[in-house]
């Protein structure tokens, strides 16, 4: 039987506060740490089976048309090539997060450069590889294709109801203190490690696919849906998940080309993306142009707020950067403008990307704020702290717990922020001129529903059982500190499987959301199993006492294992998110505090000192959770400084789609990041009181450098990356 | 990957025959097997040499010879090159990574192609990779380009840090034919300028090995290489500089300035390090001097601020070298 | 063609296109070694050869005959952890442990090559001994890429392990 949780109000029960074993929070170990650090946990490539075959994807080398001529013969007499498939189930692009359906095959039909249009295969890796080099392809191209992001044909149209209040024009006309600028942020590739791999197994009835995926229960539905099958024919396996950022949201071309090519050559089929073609075919961040208009009184309090975005999207995609998110609640300023315009190219599919919106949005809008902080001659921190709003200012809802006074007044104190006037190139350092910066960090919260098993051995160990992922977000540590909590066990005692359809649908990982829901899941089912061992203790739950494998009721205390007398006690549970997310305005906020040393010769940038305080409800294991926020603070980095896609103005196709030139932070790119978990518990946030973790590091991060880079060297670059060339322009003489 | 013949040199001529009849040297691989991986490299057979007697690092002469097997790691670390060459040392810890130099020798690091990202998309026009089909970076993505020396069918640069050091240092490159004679390639003369035939990187023939690259001399003096990129490490140059300058009672009594990042070859102006030669360092001066440089230099839009970032990174590095103040 | 994995001997006859980490992975079934460019760009295919790391992805495997190769497998196991596995584990450098095992295999070979005395870019004093700051780490763990962004704890478990060698 289910026990589910449908949570349409703020859940004030708190029950892991009310159990005994103490567990929650630590930061304990992730118990696939000894697999991972010893290479033996197993990535979706690294299946072996029997009579195994290689498939490498071809790509289009045009931005739009149609291939009119695919010549199998032209490799067919290759060594070891066995065939060369281009089928109406094999899909173009990447699912968008959360589909649920096909996305769009027509593989021959080309909407941008690098789309999958075919796949060879063949007995081995280098014979698929060289014959999908050497397949002889002709197009019909179609010359007017957009593919230029600056190209003013593009014609914008908005993507969602913009939010207009009172008179943003008059409000910026009367106001003691004005900003309206205009930022650019390149497009980003989520590039995680380990490319986009799928092995295919067909066994007549039941396709198994072991990918490299964030959220089976949709992606289950959208291979089977390309596929022309039922979703209970398809397996999908994803125990380890080498990173996925957003990029393995939906099911990708290699997973289903793997899979049409298992059925048809009933064969086991391993198809692993070049690098190359997970930066041309899977997802991109869009490249956003921002403007910001920003009107505050002599005090820095906003009475004006706008914030308009262009982002761009392959025609037919549902999808555009939601830039403005955060900047829907974040400030104040009664007279508002947001508007998100959606412009349509032939790039490859833009979509989530770690902290969509956020991510870029709120690094512009920070990098405003301290434009508009200069302006009226105010401390930074202090220009936020005037403008918390009482209430959502368009839609008047209540925040739930939201501690962003907390995070910027500990923040600066932890990075000793001074608070004294503010002047650029005051502090040099030898060829560096050093300075510092802040930002807000807010990512929204989100919720999706789940579901998890739970089943208390007769042996006094327990199981948590859920198609969940964990991606390195830590949902191994977390799923079994959350049962070990309520069932009074040590976490090492409760194994968590992850990762497999046969298991029952988890939230997925995306959107921060997959600790809060699945683990509210795990929790659920939790209450059901205390449920049945009160029932067996004869007690009411409410008196029932679970530590270290016994269970209390009173003066009686009695092992788990005698208590159960040989049955397993199993428990489904299911949480879903009911009107709650639209009662408040649910978010995770936090600071940012940046040192920077500007190279005064050469513009180079090097981050000196980085903290960030956060918020986040309850953490649920101290170290997975600070972890993420430096994972987050990490890409903060790379936007601000070093990440951008290149794309070529005539065709499109990125030019930099490797690690050798599309630059994602190093190790001597990043100091000793200074993590600060404010404590924090969010009844509106999930039944655990937790909050998204995963994404907020970033949102921000990238605008507390930038503001340190000019508070530095007094120049303030408007486009991000903010790369040596851009900031020597405007460096002081030499 | 194409298909090829994998087989090993017995002995240098073997390996000269070889190449000669139109097969591949493969050293420490890095950058052969990353082009061949993308097809842009496709011999029918691939010679490893690993296996010659090359990787030996020997006094010869006042100078040193450092065989063309010698890892880049080797190469920086030994104590030799520490203590007389330290531009060299500098220069090759600046490229790639640990692992990259563990594997790469110091003749494969010479020889190392282009990063265009045209020329590493064996589907856009290029004409290093295929002569005649034209030149895809002229108007396209050209903000690692060169903007000195270039065509216009190449605006390549050549990426390499170690070779800039060389040319500052005034090495030479040993080479062995077929025939089996010897002979020696100033670097500074080593690489090509693109002309019309940009698929040419270099000056070597067919059947040519490279046996050894000879540092002349100590020289002694203030050395110094600075590289500018996108990242703290692990990322090609934007412009880098090998300078080798010594004073002499307030005055500079010998320099030598290379360039990375700049043009098709390490940049190496004689002209330059006479007019430092003799004079008492001055910001006027090194303006004078980076007035030299650049005032040819040609850029392609996205490249423009490769000026300006040279003339300021010049004047750091020759303030640095001279003891003036940052 | 003789060579040893992890002390135990191979006999790779095969294609010769294919790469030392292909060979590993596939042939061998040492999936430790990861592949996350093959273009020498990440260096999760670190390995050690003859206890030099390079790049298993540009390297073939008929280059090396008798050679000595050392992968994560070779260094410790789930149950027996090498201590900077474990340290790795304490300090939770990894998240998605894609880069992981590269990045363990490199840091054991940078505790060697500053033991050797070599410099690094960051290094001031081309003739001091090699002192591993953290900026000296950081530069020699810069081959490895990571995107989980775990770079700050991975500093953290080899500063430990170098503090307890100390
Ligand atoms: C991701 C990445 C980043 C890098 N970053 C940098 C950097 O920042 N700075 C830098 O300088 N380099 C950098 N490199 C390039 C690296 O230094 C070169 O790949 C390496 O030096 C090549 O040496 P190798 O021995 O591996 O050459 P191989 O790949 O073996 O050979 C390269 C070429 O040289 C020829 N060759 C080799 N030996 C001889 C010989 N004795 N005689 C004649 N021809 C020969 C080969 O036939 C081949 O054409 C980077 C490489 C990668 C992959
Ligand atoms: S610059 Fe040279 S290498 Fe690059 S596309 Fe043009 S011809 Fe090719
Ligand atoms: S896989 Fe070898 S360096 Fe990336
Ligand atoms: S742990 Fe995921 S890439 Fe490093």
């Amino acid at each position: 039987m289910t026990r589910s949780y449908i949570m349409d109000e703020p859940d004030e029960r708190n029950r892991l506060d009310a159990m005994a074993q103490g567990v929650i929070g630590r930061p304990l170990d992730r118990p696939e740490g000894p697999l991972k650090t010893s290479g033996t946990a197993t990535y979706a490539a690294e299946y072996r089976m029997n009579g195994r075959i290689e498939g490498v994807l071809v790509t289009a080398t045009i931005a739009k048309g149609e291939v009119t001529v695919l010549d199998e013969s032209s490799v067919r007499d290759f060594p070891g090539v066995i065939a060369v498939i281009s089928d109406d189930r094999m899909t173009a692009r990447a699912a968008q997060g959360g589909a649920g359906k096909s996305p769009v095959r027509k593989v021959r039909e080309v909407r941008y450069y690098g789309q999958p249009i075919a796949l060879v295969v063949a007995e081995t890796f280098e014979q698929a590889r060289h014959a999908a080099k050497a397949l002889r392809i002709e197009y019909r191209e179609d010359a007017a294709a957009l593919v230029d992001a600056q190209d003013d044909a593009i014609a914008f149209e908005q993507f969602e109801e913009p939010i207009i209040q009172g008179d943003l024009d008059k409000a910026l006309n009367e106001a003691a203190h004005t900003v309206d600028v205009t930022y650019t942020t390149e497009g980003h590739n989520s590039a995680a490690m380990e490319p986009h791999a799928s092995i295919a197994d067909w066994d007549g009835k039941i396709l198994t696919l072991h990918s490299s995926l964030q959220m089976l229960r949709f992606n289950r539905k959208e291979l089977a849906d390309a596929l022309g099958i039922d979703p209970e024919q398809v397996r999908l396996v994803s125990p380890y998940v080498g990173g996925g950022f957003g990029s393995k949201l939906g099911i990708s071309p290699e997973g289903v080309a793997a899979a049409v090519a298992a059925i048809r050559l009933k064969r086991p089929v391993r198809v692993v993306m070049l690098r190359q073609q997970v930066f041309q075919c899977v997802m991109r961040r869009s490249e956003t142009r921002q403007r910001v208009r920003l009107a505050a009184d002599a005090q820095g309090r906003l009475n004006g707020f706008g914030h308009e975005a262009w982002v761009t999207n392959l025609p037919g995609e549902e999808f555009a950067e939601p830039v403005l998110q955060a900047s829907e609640f974040l400030y104040a300023g009664e007279n508002r403008v947001l508007d998100l315009q959606l412009g349509r190219i032939h790039r490859v599919t833009a979509g989530s990307v770690r902290a969509p919106g956020e991510a870029v949005g709120m690094q512009v809008l920070e990098a405003a704020m301290d434009e508009l902080a200069e302006a009226i001659g105010i401390d930074p921190v202090e220009l936020r702290l005037r403008n918390i709003p009482e209430k959502h200012p368009s839609e008047g809802t209540p925040y739930s717990s939201r501690k962003l006074e907390e995070c910027l007044r500990r923040g600066a104190e932890r990075f000793g922020w001074d608070a004294s006037p503010r002047k650029p190139c005051l502090r040099r350092e030898d060829e560096w001129w050093v300075g510092t910066g802040m930002a807000t960090a807010t990512r929204v919260h989100n919720l999706n529903e789940a579901y998890a098993r739970v089943t208390l051995r007769s042996d006094g160990t327990a199981e948590v059982a859920s198609d969940m992922t964990d991606i390195g977000t830590g949902t191994y540590a977390i799923l079994g500190q959350i049962a070990g909590e309520m069932l009074g066990l040590d976490p090492a005692v409760v194994t968590v499987r992850l990762g497999d359809t046969r298991f029952p649908p988890g939230s997925g990982s995306g959107g921060s959301w997959g600790a809060c829901s699945t683990g509210s899941a795990v929790l659920e089912a939790c209450e059901g199993v205390r449920a049945a061992l009160a029932a067996k203790l004869g007690c009411e739950e409410a008196a029932l006492k679970l530590k270290d494998g016994h269970a209390f009721s009173g003066a009686d205390k009695v092992a788990l294992s005698d208590l159960l007398g040989g049955v397993d006690v199993v428990q489904l549970g299911h949480f879903k998110p009911g009107k709650i997310t639209e009662a408040f305005s649910a978010a995770m906020y936090g600071a940012f505090f940046a040192e920077v040393g500007v190279n005064a010769y050469s513009g180079e940038v090097r981050l000196r000192r980085f903290t960030g305080a956060f918020s986040l409800g309850r953490v649920l294991n101290a170290k997975t959770a600070t972890s993420q926020c430096m994972g987050g603070m990490v890409w903060g980095i790379g936007s601000a400084l070093t990440e951008g896609l290149t794309f070529d103005p005539r065709d499109g196709h990125i030019v930099n789609p490797d690690f050798a030139e599309y630059h994602i932070p190093v190790n001597l790119d990043v100091p000793h990041l200074d993590v600060l978990l404010v404590e924090e518990r969010d009844p509106a946030g999930s039944p655990l009181q937790a909050k998204g973790v995963g994404e907020l590091g970033i949102c921000g991060a990238a605008g507390a450098i930038a503001n340190a880079v000019y508070n530095a060297s007094g120049v303030r670059v408007r486009s991000f990356p903010i790369t040596p060339d851009k900031v020597l322009v405007g460096l002081p003489e030499i | 990957m194409r298909a090829f013949t994998y087989s090993r040199a017995a002995a240098v001529a073997h390996a000269c025959q070889q190449t000669r009849d139109g097969a591949r040297l493969i050293a420490g691989g890095t950058n052969l097997l990353d082009l061949m991986k993308l097809e842009i490299e496709v011999p029918e057979v691939v010679i490893d040499i690993n296996r010659l007697d090359l990787a030996n690092i020997a006094q010869s002469g006042a100078g040193l010879r450092i065989g063309s097997l010698v890892t880049n790691s080797a190469c920086a670390a030994h104590p030799r090159v520490r203590g007389h060459y330290p531009v060299l040392s500098r220069a090759i810890l600046a490229g790639a990574t640990f692992q990259l130099r563990n594997k790469a020798t110091t003749g494969g690091n010479l020889c190392q192609r282009t990063r265009c990202y045209y020329f590493y998309n064996r589907d856009q026009a290029c004409n290093k990779r295929d002569p005649g089909s034209g030149c895809s970076a002229l108007e396209g993505a050209n903000r690692i380009h060169a903007i000195l020396g270039a065509s216009e069918d190449c605006i390549a640069t050549y990426p390499g840090d170690m070779a800039v050091a060389l040319a500052a240092l005034n090495a030479d490159v040993e080479v062995t034919a077929p025939d089996g004679s010897v002979r020696s390639i100033p670097v500074r003369e080593f690489h090509r300028l693109p002309g019309d035939t940009p698929d040419r990187d270099n000056v070597l023939e067919p059947g040519d090995v490279i046996t050894a690259v000879t540092l002349p001399a100590p020289v002694g003096g203030t050395q110094i290489y600075r590289k500018v990129r996108d990242r703290a490490s692990y990322a090609f140059a934007l412009v880098s500089i090998a300078c080798v300058l010594k004073m002499d009672e307030g005055r500079i009594a010998s320099a030598a300035l290379a360039f990375g990042g700049l043009a098709h070859k390490p940049w190496h102006d004689s002209d330059m390090d006479e007019l430092l030669t003799g004079k008492a360092p001055s910001d006027t001066l090194f303006e004078a001097v980076a007035d030299l440089l650049l005032d040819g230099a040609c850029s392609y839009g996205q490249n423009d601020f490769k000026i300006g970032m040279t003339r300021r990174v010049l004047k750091a590095v020759l303030r640095e070298a001279t003891g003036m103040q940052a | 063609m003789p060579l040893t994995i992890n002390g135990t001997d191979h006999d790779f006859i095969g294609d010769p296109r294919t790469t030392l980490l292909d060979y590993l992975r596939d042939e061998c079934g040492l999936t430790g070694t990861k592949k996350g460019c093959d273009h020498g760009q990440c260096g999760a295919c670190t390995v050690l050869v003859n206890g030099q790391r390079i790049n298993s992805c540009l390297t073939l495997a008929v280059m090396h005959e008798d050679d000595q190769v050392t992968t994560i497998e070779g260094l410790g196991t789930a149950s027996n952890l090498h201590p900077l596995q474990a340290a790795f584990v304490r300090h939770d450098g990894y998240q998605c442990g894609y880069c992981t095992p590269g990045q363990i295999c490199s840091a054991k070979a940078m505790i060697d090559e500053a033991a050797n005395g070599w410099p690094s870019f960051v290094t001031a004093d081309l003739f001091e001994p090699v002192k591993l700051t953290t900026d000296e780490i950081r530069e020699r763990m810069s081959g490895n890429l990571c995107r989980c962004g775990a770079y700050s704890n991975i500093v953290d478990a080899v500063t430990e392990i170098l503090e307890t060698k100390r």
